[in-house]
């Protein structure tokens, strides 16, 4: 038979990933005349814009719970001029895509549109930034709504473990560990949003990042949106509550719902944020570990044994400290071995050192991933973002890269006996 | 997702910058295979999409494509491991399978096409069946089972909304599988039954895309896809749903937080004419913060706590879907009343233009954010090679740009026909 003919069993030659070389597509950074530094990345063959407005607004500088997500929230509940029923239409009917995010040290609004539509679009954000008036009623609906989507998700037990083991590694009074309540909710006033308002968007500080195939006059353009606005661009203000309280006790086991067939598990222990040394080696060690679909808790316990659906190992991304996350569900009656497998896939890391072979396919996969998650505007502009808003120069890019194309098999074993030791970890399971 | 296919672009050049150029080639075994280049990304994109899903598995055996989809990465006739060659060709893969299509692809730097192409003929060719595999992947999907449809509340809502509203048509039951027991007892023999009738080339649609050149990307297809035998092409012969002729209910119970409340109405398959104002009502009733259904019911009258309306965009006629969970105190009738009277408007008053413009260009907006990703483009000139013409992937927009205001207040009357609906009220018991 002619498939015979050609040589099926043996791979066809590759370039290593390795040998490629990536870089960061530039930005041009312009300041407007209030200080607020604009990052522009242009580049992009597609018609379509994309723009952060950041603000330092994240939970980390509320006084009272859950007053930074409804501030961020109500960005769209009204203006001096316009309803939210008006703000909606008028962002829809250009196709544009107006979305709000809220973090711990910062908060967003994000506008994804057509080149064609951006100048006129432009208005009506700053008009959200400077104009909002936070309508009681509003309110009203976003408290009852949240706290009925919120006993939704308490079902989950997934949810619940997710909310519980961030509250073990940061404490429950950190911006990290806190969570939701429908009593939180409740308490929920229209001064203090008005008051977070006033101080972190009408006075706050801003950064603006935009992404695409830039129209020519786009300085213009955001210096008439934005550069007049009271924002400023350097000072950026102090969290009060930076202090981590991690729980004493590691083990636990916690009853959400007694007709469940799966475990949520979460083990996962501190680890320092990006500016420290091992952290980009980790990512490397994490991807062998568990960080994607070839990882070792991947091909043991869900292609081996088949206890679940999936299982991912990661590195928070979180800006004063991170966590190294190992988060799955599985069946009820595998939990407790599935909680066994993992730490025995950290003792492996730690007793042998990974062969040459694994951590070449690691590294070419790292490399090749990169690359394809460097490709289109707005991918390039969150790298950006990610480096600015962790106070990273742009070499830290390139020292990834570097880090990924030399580390060798002895510094990820220290590695492993530096960071996965079973004692260190948080184990938590909800059923 | 609400749509698997809402993707594509437009032929007049004025109104739309961008097109989307291909070269379309039938290899001599008779597998269609698509080249798309796109020199501005260092990435290259292996789409293969075999023409089967949930609707062509036996009634007792449900959930089999789905299942099939996972043996496929567990090696195949040469190739014992077929995820560490790619990754080290800097590659990342997945698939998806729906009621009516399985789809698979690979992503890696455009260098390393050539491994994409070994990899996935040969899976083409034969899969390497084991025991130990199908037992592994059984418990897997079964897992994926009770992570999505058992363990979260509401969670049971689609299989009884299918059974409800399909009565002969295979598409009553879900991808995943009707019940567990239909996976469990899954044996090699199916397996092998099911590669043998739907993974040839008579059954499968290739596209090649990014930083590729199309002289080459044939060549390549050619050596890799070429010889494979044609095997035989599926026909299809699915039973009809009958029309419905009486409103159907259906009550539960169950131990959730909410009332929440469901409706699905039969509406046209994704190729017939209808499908574009179809689509639009979906988009006046539930797409986003300015919708009908979002500001009247949730925002004016505060009778839900959110409200959705989509639909599946499926082969072979489909649903469009509403549902939304009522605020705490709100009777299931008045809810139930307050949504028919949205969909009375819809079928009494016609639109403006104003507000038939905004979701039109919504949609010319979806796509094109969509077709940024070389993946996406890759599997929508797939899957409109499925649909009939991969050409249709240009002349999408202007379909959606002719409807009229006449037309979705036509289509309205059939589809919200009180015959023609599918109600569920699901009663939380706490």
């Amino acid at each position: 038979m002619l498939l015979n003919m050609l040589n099926r069993k043996t791979a066809p030659e590759i370039t290593d990933a390795v040998k490629f070389q990536l870089s960061l597509p530039p930005h041009r950074k312009i300041s407007l005349s209030n200080g607020v530094e604009v990052y522009l990345v242009d580049m992009g063959t597609v018609d379509t814009l994309m723009m952060n407005v950041v603000f330092y607004a994240g939970n980390c500088y509320e006084s009272e719970n859950l007053v930074a997500s409804a501030a961020n929230f109500m960005l769209k509940s009204g203006t001096r001029t316009k309803t939210a029923y008006q703000i909606n239409d008028f962002f829809e009917y250009y196709g544009a895509y107006l979305n709000r995010q809220s973090g711990h040290e910062t908060a967003e609004l994000t506008l994804h549109c057509m080149k064609k539509h951006f100048a006129e679009l432009l208005p009506a954000v700053s008009e959200l930034i400077a104009d909002s008036i936070f309508p009681e009623e509003e309110l009203g609906i976003y408290k009852k709504n949240m706290q009925q989507r919120l006993q939704v998700n308490l079902r989950k037990n997934d949810f619940v473990a997710g909310r519980l083991i961030d509250t073990y590694l940061f404490g429950p009074t950190h911006p990290y560990g806190r969570y939701s309540s429908l009593e939180d909710y409740d308490a929920l006033n229209i001064t203090r949003i008005k008051e977070f308002y006033n101080k972190y968007y009408l006075n706050g500080r801003c950064l603006i990042f935009i992404a695409g195939p830039l129209p020519a006059d786009i300085q213009k353009l955001v210096e008439d949106n934005f550069g007049s606005l009271h924002l400023q661009g350097s000072v950026k203000p102090e969290i009060t509550n930076a202090l981590v309280f991690p729980a004493e006790e590691k083990k636990y086991r916690v009853t959400n719902d007694p007709e469940s067939v799966q475990g949520a598990i979460r083990i996962a222990r501190n680890f320092p944020n990006r500016h420290h040394p091992d952290f980009q080696k980790m990512q490397v060690l994490n991807n062998i570990f568990g960080g994607f679909f070839g990882s070792r808790l991947m091909a043991n316990i869900r292609e081996d044994k088949g206890y679940t659906y999936g299982i991912h190992s990661y590195l928070t991304n979180l800006i004063q400290e991170s966590a190294l996350m190992i988060s799955t569900e599985a069946g009820k009656d595998v939990t407790e071995e599935t909680i066994r497998e993992v730490y025995l896939e950290m003792t492996n890391l730690c007793s042998k050192a990974v062969s040459e072979e694994e951590l070449k396919t690691t590294k070419n996969f790292m490399i090749g991933t990169l690359l394809g998650d460097l490709d289109g505007p707005f991918q390039v502009a969150g790298r950006w973002k990610s480096l600015v808003l962790n106070d990273l120069a742009e070499d830290y890019f390139y020292r990834g890269i570097e880090t990924i194309k030399t580390i060798q098999p002895d510094e990820l074993q220290a590695l492993a006996n530096k960071y996965l030791n079973a004692n260190d970890f948080y184990e938590l399971a909800v059923f | 997702m609400k749509s698997y296919y809402l993707a594509l672009l437009f032929k007049d050049q004025k109104l739309y910058p961008m097109h989307i150029d291909y070269k379309k080639f039938t290899l001599s075994n008779g597998l269609r295979f698509i080249v798309h280049e796109d020199h501005s990304t260092p990435m290259a994109v292996l789409n293969v999409l075999y023409d089967v899903g949930a609707r062509d598995e036996d009634p007792g055996k449900t959930g089999f494509a789905h299942l099939f989809e996972h043996l496929m990465f567990g090696g195949s006739a040469n190739i014992k491991d077929f995820e560490g060659p790619l990754l080290l060709a800097g590659g990342e893969n997945n698939a998806f399978t729906t009621n009516d299509l399985t789809n698979y692809y690979i992503q890696l730097p455009a260098e390393n096409i050539e491994t994409a192409c070994w990899l996935e003929s040969d899976r083409m060719i034969s899969l390497a069946f084991s025991e130990k595999s199908l037992d592994v992947q059984r418990k897997v999907v079964c897992e994926e089972f009770k992570e999505h449809y058992i363990n979260r509340p509401y969670g049971d809502v689609a299989f009884k909304l299918r059974e409800l509203a399909y009565k002969k048509h295979p598409y009553r039951w879900m991808t995943i599988g009707q019940e567990l027991s239909h996976i469990e007892n899954a044996k090699l023999g199916d397996v092998k039954a099911f590669f043998a009738k739907h993974y040839c080339p008579a059954n499968a649609i290739v596209v090649m895309a990014g930083n590729i050149q199309t002289g080459k990307a044939l060549a390549l297809a050619e050596k890799w896809f070429g010889n494979i035998p044609a095997g035989e092409k599926y026909i299809r012969n699915l039973p009809t749903e009958p029309k419905q002729e009486v409103a159907r209910t259906l009550e539960v119970k169950a131990d959730v937080p909410l009332d929440a409340l469901y409706k699905a109405f039969h509406v046209g398959s994704r190729t017939d004419k209808s499908y574009y104002a179809m689509d639009l009502i979906g988009e006046l009733l539930g797409g986003g913060g300015s919708s009908r259904l979002y500001q009247t019911l949730v925002k004016e009258k505060k009778l839900f706590s959110n409200i959705e309306c989509y639909h599946f965009g499926s082969s072979d006629p489909g649903l469009l879907m509403i549902e939304g969970k009522l605020i705490k105190g709100v009777s299931m009738k008045k809810a139930d009343q307050a949504i028919g009277e949205e969909l009375i408007k819809l079928c009494s008053d016609t639109i403006e233009e104003k507000e038939l413009m905004k979701v039109k260009n919504k949609t010319e907006s979806a796509i094109l954010f969509e077709d940024m990703s070389l993946m996406n483009r890759a599997s929508n000139l797939a899957m409109y090679e499925l649909m009939g013409d991969v050409e249709f992937m240009n002349t999408e927009l202007n379909k959606y740009l002719e409807v009229t205001s006449r037309e979705i207040r036509d289509l309205s009357i059939s589809i919200f026909d009180e015959k023609n609906s599918n109600s569920l009220f699901y009663y939380s018991n706490n």
